[in-house]
């Protein structure tokens, strides 16, 4: 299609999709037709302050105004967020630095656990003082806090990487991953650090009672839980625009330049002056960072942290919106955790809903020379249970058909389909040397 | 009163695991000057070279930059030094564009207005990577990618470049463009040390020259009086 005509089809879909959204707040179609228009938003190329307008008028517009009659809006919105700030965290380590790390999620546990500790009670543990620490002005200081927290652990469990590669990185992250959950589980004694597989709660949250006057000046009914769920949404999606913003600057930094130099060639990087301890520490690093404030944010708005919600599984899913994103590519690690994150707590959900309804009405699929009638579907039929089965489907179908992911990194995109011409000779006989 | 000495390397022995590569190489590179180090397949060259930028430690042997040993420092620091090495098998970065490759060169300038000058030097020596400017480096053309990886390597504004067998896989007429740029180099006061298999023009454009021999040092002298010796005839320039 040609740029201007996408750029207006692209405006009337979000005009259309928004318009739907605010007539049907709970509906399922309007809401991907939105996601779907954030999509386009994302992977068009041209046109970029009408994109930024439509996307701006989705988030802060449509998706709030909807959400206000169906707060589980700002719950997937807020989630894909979270999830967005950590693949773009991971997509630094893998995708630019080309390290792979299989043990991300402790540094989300390990920023929700800088806030939920002294944001609860459990501090006074192993502590004197009054805790929790309230929500004013604290939980901002260790949000803050979280950030170097996690840079801090990146650091750390980076320290392995500067002498094993590939394969071998890979396992060892995957282990010193576990290493946090494990520690988290089992520091109930002989001090209570973590309060142990029971999970810290509850947890404080930052004030917000100067929301609610705006809020009721706009007609709303304003309870602390809707306001709560506007004010985690807003939040997180002026976090996501400041990590959004270093990214941006980070790719075209030195920093960037040297994480790509040390993934496309190492001994190349090192005869540039790169030195590689300091580069692939600062990407494990700024990686870890932006996951840490999002844990920390994440504690607050949960009201509970415990060691479940940092398994292995987590940190493959993280990596998985990073692959299915494409690799080293920013816009691609936002796509690929909206796309994760909706595939796993609204599509299937709803598919599996959908289903159960076919078989308590009895609906009957005609195709003619046949028939199916959906009362007979086996109660075990349901696809939420085949999350991860339906996940690992759509993994593989990508990588047959789109190895460099949905939205693949400019420097990236030269392998689809073209050999590699690195070491190529030359036939073609260039000039060389002073004209 | 000859040129200040630059480089010095006093029986440098180095081991790929069982392997010993290097039996104790000793030579010496001044400034202004091109030294060419010949020699067969597996002689050492490489291993030689490898050992002066640090990408592989001695195991015995030292290293002196302008009389302080450099042997034990990390690549990094020995390029802050002021060595440059243009790895073998040039070594580019297919995915980036000529102008990133050549940013990386001068990763270690941070004053982005002598980046640019010295990028526009580069441009002026081999105009073709201006005109390919914002092509991904692995679209080039190995004679390209030759001017490039040189490029990238003067960008440090090194005292000395290290030149790991620059003419392998070009095209003769390539060869010959690529050994007058060298000479174009030696005449603004470049200091270089040329590691090649096409010892016959190596000798014509050096001062000096040392031959290498599992790992030994077997000749060394003059360019020209090497060119003469009848062995070095026989061995490297096939007559």
């Amino acid at each position: 299609m040609k740029p201007r005509l996408s750029i207006i089809a692209l405006t009337i879909a979000a005009l259309a999709a928004g318009a739907a959204l605010l007539a049907w707040p709970r509906s399922t179609w309007p809401l991907l037709a939105v996601l779907g228009v954030l999509f386009g938003c994302l992977t068009l190329n041209h046109h970029k302050p009408l994109r930024f307008a439509i996307a701006l008028a989705l988030l802060l517009f449509f998706i709030p105004a909807a959400g206000t009659h169906n707060t589980f809006l700002f719950e997937l919105v807020t989630t894909m967020g979270i999830f967005a700030a950590m693949s773009l965290g991971l997509n630094i380590v893998v995708g630019m630095a080309g390290l792979l790390d299989l043990g991300y999620a402790a540094f989300f546990a390990i920023g929700a656990y800088t806030w939920a500790i002294f944001g609860s009670g459990q501090a006074s543990e192993f502590m004197s003082g009054s805790f929790p620490l309230p929500g004013w002005p604290f939980f901002y200081t260790f949000a803050a806090l979280a950030v170097i927290t996690g840079a801090l652990t990146g650091t750390l469990i980076g320290l392995p990487a500067l002498r094993l590669r590939g394969d071998y990185l890979a396992v060892v992250t995957l282990g010193l991953g576990e290493v946090v959950r494990v520690l988290a589980n089992n520091l109930d004694h002989p001090i209570n650090f973590t309060n142990g597989p029971q999970g810290i709660t509850p947890i404080e949250r930052p004030p917000i009672h100067w929301m609610l006057k705006p809020l009721e000046a706009l007609g709303l009914k304003a309870t602390p839980a809707l306001a709560y769920s506007i004010f985690f949404y807003l939040l997180v999606l002026a976090v996501i625009g400041i990590v959004v913003l270093v990214n941006v600057r980070l790719d075209r930094s030195r920093f960037g330049r040297a994480w790509v130099a040390i993934r496309e060639d190492e001994i190349a990087a090192r005869s540039m002056g790169i030195s590689l301890t300091h580069t692939k520490l600062q990407a494990f690093a700024t990686g870890a960072a932006f996951s840490g404030v999002m844990g920390a944010i994440f504690a607050a708005k949960q009201l509970f942290v415990s060691p479940e919600t940092f398994t292995l599984l987590q940190s493959i899913t993280i990596l998985a919106m990073v692959i299915l994103g494409g690799m080293g590519s920013i816009r691609g690690a936002l796509v690929g955790a909206m796309a994760v994150t909706l595939l796993n707590i609204e599509v299937l959900k709803s598919f599996s809903d959908f289903l159960i309804h076919l078989r308590q009405t009895g609906f009957v699929l005609n195709l003619g020379i046949a028939s199916y009638n959906f009362a007979n579907l086996s109660d075990q039929i349901e696809p939420a249970k085949y999350e991860r089965m339906i996940f690992g489907l759509i993994l593989v179908l990508m990588m047959i058909f789109r190895p460099s992911g949905l939205i693949p990194e400019r420097r990236h995109r030269l392998e689809l389909g073209e050999p590699k011409k690195g070491a190529c000779q030359d036939t073609n006989g260039g000039a060389c040397g002073p004209a | 009163m000859p040129p200040a000495l630059l480089l010095q390397l006093n029986q440098v022995q180095a081991c790929y695991g069982h392997i010993h590569a290097l039996k104790g190489v000793s030579l010496e590179v001044r400034a202004g000057e091109i030294v060419t180090l010949i020699g067969s397949n597996g002689a050492g060259k490489s291993t030689t070279l490898r050992c002066i930028s640090g990408l592989l430690a001695p195991r015995s042997g030292e290293i002196l930059w302008r009389g302080q040993a450099i042997h034990g420092l990390k690549p990094h620091e020995i390029v802050a030094r002021g060595i440059g090495h243009s790895p073998e098998g040039r070594r580019i970065f297919p995915q980036l564009t000529v102008e990133e490759n050549l940013d990386l060169g001068a990763y270690l300038e941070r004053d982005r207005a002598i980046v640019a000058q010295r990028k526009g030097e580069v441009f002026e020596l081999f105009p073709r990577l201006a005109e390919r400017r914002k092509q991904d480096g692995g679209t080039l053309s190995g004679g390209e990618q030759q001017m490039l990886a040189i490029g990238r390597a003067l960008m440090q504004n090194p005292a000395l470049l290290l030149l790991d067998e620059p003419t392998l896989g070009l095209a003769p007429v390539l060869v010959e463009a690529l050994f007058e740029t060298l000479q174009a180099l030696h005449r603004v006061g470049k200091t270089i040390l040329l590691v090649e298999q096409n010892a016959w023009h190596a000798l014509q454009i050096a001062q000096r020259a040392y031959v290498l021999q599992t790992g030994v040092i077997t000749h060394s002298g003059s360019a020209r009086d090497l060119a003469n010796l009848d062995e070095i005839k026989r061995a490297y320039l096939g007559e």
